[in-house]
């Protein structure tokens, strides 16, 4: 198997521009996709769980990675794009009863609307002037959150109902699994198509190198603001994902904290990466559920660990990123290159 | 032989500074232009203002017979005014490949929508300027580092990838600031040669600035020299070479050789 790259000469441009490059790397990737759906058929709903919040979570990392990784404007707004997606999707199902099939698309469209606004500020502003900006943002959307009680339901939250699909409910982890699944690879899918055109390659040169972009020719108020809608576009799916998953939204469920993890997420999978995005969500959602197991096993000797264990989570995501931005700044991604690196030249590996 | 570019009295100052005080030039059709100088002279500051970087205090830019003083930077690749930079300004974190690409932006017309699914215009418009970019490759003999990403490569080799990044814009005007700063001999050579090639063969007007004093006597067609943001002298470039104020100008810098 490790002799497939070696007469790897590509006949034609198109085919060099793939995503998988040979046929077995084609093999392997849609395997896992096939072997995938088998899981929920094995797994208990606990897992199913963690699965389902690691589709919904690696959408709206691959989301803020376009933005931060790609674009190079950091946000701290993330959490609230999400809030949007999930109070649009409360609000247009509950009110207007539409299906999800037109609820997720017009909830992500108003949440790439509303990002593309408090993007506007990137026409000033820079790096951390900028990243304080989408803080305000985030700010302002909470308050509108709690505030703006005919629509979201104020802090008491709102219920939202089961999506259906050809009259099935979709209302247990079983069946949402599939679901959620289903637009993870459709979104992740497009963020990849989307990052080899010339968009994303306008979104890197604006990170690295606004200068000389604009010197290219590209104009990079244009890609800044179409990084934020596509961006807050793929938090509006999440968060539409998400209402229908937990059933009921209230405000606290997309704060500062909220964004910090995310940003968290793609620092840890590896920024400019959308593998990487999926990576670091794997890690952020499995941690804290490896910490609790943790903290439950070691509770029997030292039962306060229970009562601290929010405060010890947090305490502990922070080490983390730290240690990832001393010891592996590149992130997941890069480990990962690294290792497939090794087997291509195996055992000849020096 | 009709003038393609015309700078017109151009005045541009920063703070107390004044980095360009009046400087007129025309640079014709077809022709290899150098603006020599010492440091701090203002020859960067002239191709900062024909690119738009900067706007002039006073003066005028003509394209082409057409005004461009005004036009937003991004607008003026499209009318074939292209540069590279005297401090390396790649993408670093793209390949080789994908710095090229990016250059043909302007020439791709797809939309997101097609960009999504990756299909039919986008396809398309992605293979055809891919060859175009591919051509480039070859003609630079950039080849063997095509995937490399840019941060990997040798300086020498990186100025050559800035080269290829504005040929695939298909320049009409080529401004090179100091394509050899930094290279060996050989490089040197090298990039002499290419120069020569882009002018003659490609039809490519441009204008070099360069301290290798070597290079602009056998590769220009004209110089223009400044000193202290004011033009001193211009003419062909042994007239240059041998003029007073351009002598007095140099007169203790090393680079005169
Ligand atoms: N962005 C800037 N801010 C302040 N001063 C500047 C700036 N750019 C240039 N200058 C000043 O303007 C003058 C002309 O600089 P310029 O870079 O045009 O010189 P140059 O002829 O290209 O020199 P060199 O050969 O060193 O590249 C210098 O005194 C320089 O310090
Ligand atoms: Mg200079």
């Amino acid at each position: 198997m490790n002799y497939v790259n070696c007469g790897n000469f590509k006949t034609s441009y198109a085919k060099d521009a793939a995503i998988y490059k040979t046929v077995f790397s084609k093999i392997s990737i849609y395997s896992f996709l096939i072997l995938m759906l088998l899981v929920p058929f094995y797994a208990n709903s606990y897992i199913l769980y963690i699965l389902n919040m690691i589709f919904i979570s690696s959408i709206a990392a691959v989301g803020l990675n376009i933005l931060t990784g790609f674009t190079g404007l950091i946000s701290l707004g993330h959490g609230a794009f999400i809030g949007v997606g999930a109070f649009a999707t409360g609000y247009l199902a509950l009110n207007y009863g539409m299906n999800f099939y037109f609820v997720i698309p017009l909830a992500a469209l108003i949440t790439a609307i509303i990002g593309i606004i408090f993007g506007l500020p990137s026409l000033r502003l820079k790096d951390l002037y900028l990243s304080i900006a989408t803080l305000a943002a985030q700010f302002i959307l909470e308050f509108i959150f709690i505030r703006a009680e005919s629509f979201t339901g104020g802090v008491n939250g709102m219920p939202v109902a089961y999506p259906t699909i050809f009259g099935i409910e979709i209302n247990n982890d079983f069946r949402f699994y599939f679901f959620a699944y289903s637009f993870a690879i459709v979104m992740i899918t497009i963020g990849k198509n989307i990052l080899r055109t010339k968009i994303g390659r306008a979104f890197i040169s604006v990170r690295d190198n606004y200068i000389a972009a604009e010197a290219m020719g590209v104009d990079i108020f244009k890609y800044k603001l179409l990084s934020f809608g596509i961006s807050s576009f793929y938090a509006g799916v999440a968060g539409s994902l998400w209402a229908y998953y937990v059933q009921f939204i209230t405000p606290e469920h997309f704060t500062i904290t909220v964004s910090i993890q995310y940003l968290s997420m793609i620092i840890i999978g590896g920024l400019g990466s959308v593998l990487g995005s999926i990576f670091g969500t794997i890690f952020m959602v499995i941690l804290p559920e490896m910490l609790r197991h943790l903290v439950d096993l070691l509770s029997g000797v030292a039962p306060f660990l229970k009562q601290i264990f929010p405060a010890i989570r947090e305490a502990f995501y922070g080490i983390v990123i730290i240690l990832f931005l001393l010891f592996e700044p590149e992130g997941l991604a890069r480990r990962w290159n690294l290792i497939k690196a090794y087997w291509k030249l195996w055992p000849f590996s020096y | 032989m009709s003038a393609l570019l015309e700078v017109k009295n151009i005045y541009l100052s920063f703070g107390g500074i004044m980095a360009v005080a009046g400087v007129s030039f025309k640079v014709n059709k077809g022709e290899i232009f150098s603006i020599i100088g010492p440091n701090g002279a203002g020859k960067t500051s002239v191709l900062n203002v024909v690119t738009g970087i900067y706007k002039p205090k006073r003066g005028k830019i003509l394209f082409e017979d057409t005004d461009i003083t005004n036009l937003p930077v991004k607008k003026r690749a499209k009318l074939g005014l292209v540069r590279t930079f005297q401090n390396l300004e790649l993408f670093k974190g793209m390949t080789v490949l994908d710095n090229l690409m990016l250059s043909r932006h302007i020439f791709m017309n797809y939309g997101l929508i097609s960009s999504i699914f990756y299909f039919g215009k986008a396809l398309k418009e992605e293979v055809k300027n891919r060859e175009f970019v591919e051509d480039v490759i070859d003609f630079l003999d950039l080849s063997a580092v095509r995937k490399k990403y840019v941060f990997e490569l040798s300086y020498g080799i990186q100025k050559r990838v800035e080269l290829a990044r504005a040929l695939c814009l298909q320049p009409k005007l080529l401004m090179l600031d100091e394509p050899m700063a930094g290279m060996n001999t050989e490089e040197t050579e090298d990039m002499a040669r290419y120069i020569i090639d882009i002018n003659e063969e490609m039809g490519i007007t441009i204008i070099l600035i360069e301290h290798d004093m070597n290079v602009v006597m056998d590769l220009s067609h004209r110089v223009v020299a400044l000193d202290f943001g004011e033009k001193i002298c211009e003419g062909k470039p042994e007239e240059v070479a041998n003029d007073e104020r351009v002598l007095s100008a140099y007169l203790g810098e090393e680079k005169w050789v």
